[in-house]
């Protein structure tokens, strides 16, 4: 039976810790806007970017002017797989399920006698795939320094994918991510990147193009780019479901926090009910014996 | 005089949506050279180099911003530029377009061909003449 001063202790350290749950409670509250808010200022871009996309894509068809990220190499004997994670925890189950999803798919591919490589963007998925993939991970993104996820960083990353691609690393690329539903919902999800698909033309324009330079000229420009775009967009969705997870985890664990203190709290003042009642059926059998 | 037909331009950077509004005419760095966007302008699918993008509004103001590469949808009832990177003229300074220059200069050694490397050199020549017009010595 603790005494009544650990208790006291005790109800002190929760209390601490609650605030601690809470601010952070807070902080992602306010972080999460800005990322939804990021997420939907980038979103007219994404949006045009595949329109194009699938009505160039149509004008230039399938044929052998596609450019070779669109039509792949060929094969799918070696596949990449890019990792998006967060960079810190603390944010429930939210980096683990898309390291799950990762190595469920990298268990499955290399079943079937594929050759894995693996990116990873943040340092969570790092530590969680490195326990068992440690020798396919070929590269590894830190962002951990970066305040406001920015076009750029996705543009590197999207440029180190193109260039084993050029380099002829790998067949296939697929991206892993958090898709942000709600608050409480975040989907990991997998997406693939290379060969890319344009997708169907949204809407059917008579209108013919003039294109300048050509038509495949700029597919072959615009191909890089949506790509890098796809990443900005999945690091975006992760921001916001990072937060959005973090948020939920410390509501949580504010709750906790609070029951265990409630809790104690009977307990302490039970003991002390318990301890008065001891001390005064002390004095009134001392009274007595006299 | 006689008001030139306004259409809706549109000009978009990854990151968000800088100008949307009702514009007379856009002069855009197309790569094939400078090209004026008017009203009831024929479909044209084009990319873009570095350079300055000038924006009439329908209220005869004109706006300039500066972009780095992407490639413009124009349509006869408007124009969407998606811009890899843009900013109005007022915000950007020296640095920024010399900082650039220096990452293409470091892309230069690492170019894998001739061909790549040929890009990355008009690229550099082009964001030197952006910030020769702006940004006079």
């Amino acid at each position: 039976m603790p005494s009544l001063k650990d208790l006291k202790n005790r109800i002190a350290s929760v209390k601490a810790t609650q605030k601690i749950t809470k601010a952070m409670k807070m902080v992602a509250a306010a972080k999460l806007r800005r990322a939804q808010e990021a997420a939907e200022a980038a979103r007219p871009y994404s949006q045009r970017m595949g329109a194009v996309l699938a009505n160039i894509a149509q004008a230039v068809g399938q044929d052998d002017s596609a450019p070779r990220l669109m039509a792949g190499t060929g094969k799918d004997d070696v596949h990449l797989l890019v990792v998006c994670t967060a960079e810190r925890g603390l944010c429930g189950g939210f980096n683990s399920q898309i390291a799950r999803l990762a190595r469920d798919h990298t268990r499955k591919l290399l079943a079937n006698g594929k050759t894995v490589k693996i990116i990873c963007v943040g340092k969570k998925g790092f530590d969680i795939l490195r326990r068992e993939y440690a020798s396919l991970i070929i590269d590894r993104v830190d962002l951990r320094e970066v305040k406001k996820v920015g076009f750029a960083n996705a543009d590197e990353i999207g440029r180190k994918v193109i260039a084993l691609f050029d380099k002829g690393e790998f067949d296939v690329c697929t991206l892993f991510y958090s898709e942000f539903k709600s608050v409480i919902a975040q989907i990991p999800t997998a997406q693939q990147l290379i060969p890319a698909s344009a997708g169907e033309p949204v809407e059917q324009s008579d209108a013919i193009y003039d294109y300048e330079p050509d038509a495949a000229a700029i597919l072959g420009d615009l191909i890089p780019r949506n790509i890098s775009v796809q990443i900005f967009r999945a690091l975006l969705e992760n921001v916001a479901g990072e937060m959005g997870a973090k948020m939920s985890a410390m509501d949580n664990a504010t709750r906790n926090a609070g029951e265990m203190i409630n809790k104690l709290t009977l307990n302490y003042n039970r003991q002390r009910q318990a301890q008065i009642t001891k001390e005064l059926i002390e004095i009134i059998s001392g009274a007595e014996a006299l | 005089m006689v008001m030139a037909d306004s259409f809706q331009f549109e000009l978009v950077s990854p990151e968000r949506l800088l100008l949307s509004g009702s514009v007379t005419s856009v002069v855009i760095p197309a790569s094939e050279g400078e090209m004026t966007v008017m009203a009831n302008h024929a479909p044209t699918m084009t990319t873009i180099n570095p350079g300055i993008v000038t924006v009439t509004f329908a209220d005869g103001k004109t706006d300039r911003y500066v972009v780095f590469g992407g490639f413009a949808d124009i349509l006869p009832s408007g124009c969407t530029l998606l811009a890899e990177s843009a900013v109005h003229v007022d915000e950007i300074s020296r640095d920024d377009i010399i900082k650039r220059i220096e990452i293409a200069r470091g892309e230069l050694e690492a170019a894998p061909n001739d061909e790549h490397r040929a890009g990355i050199e008009r690229y550099i020549a082009q964001l030197g003449t952006v910030q020769g017009t702006i940004l006079p010595a």
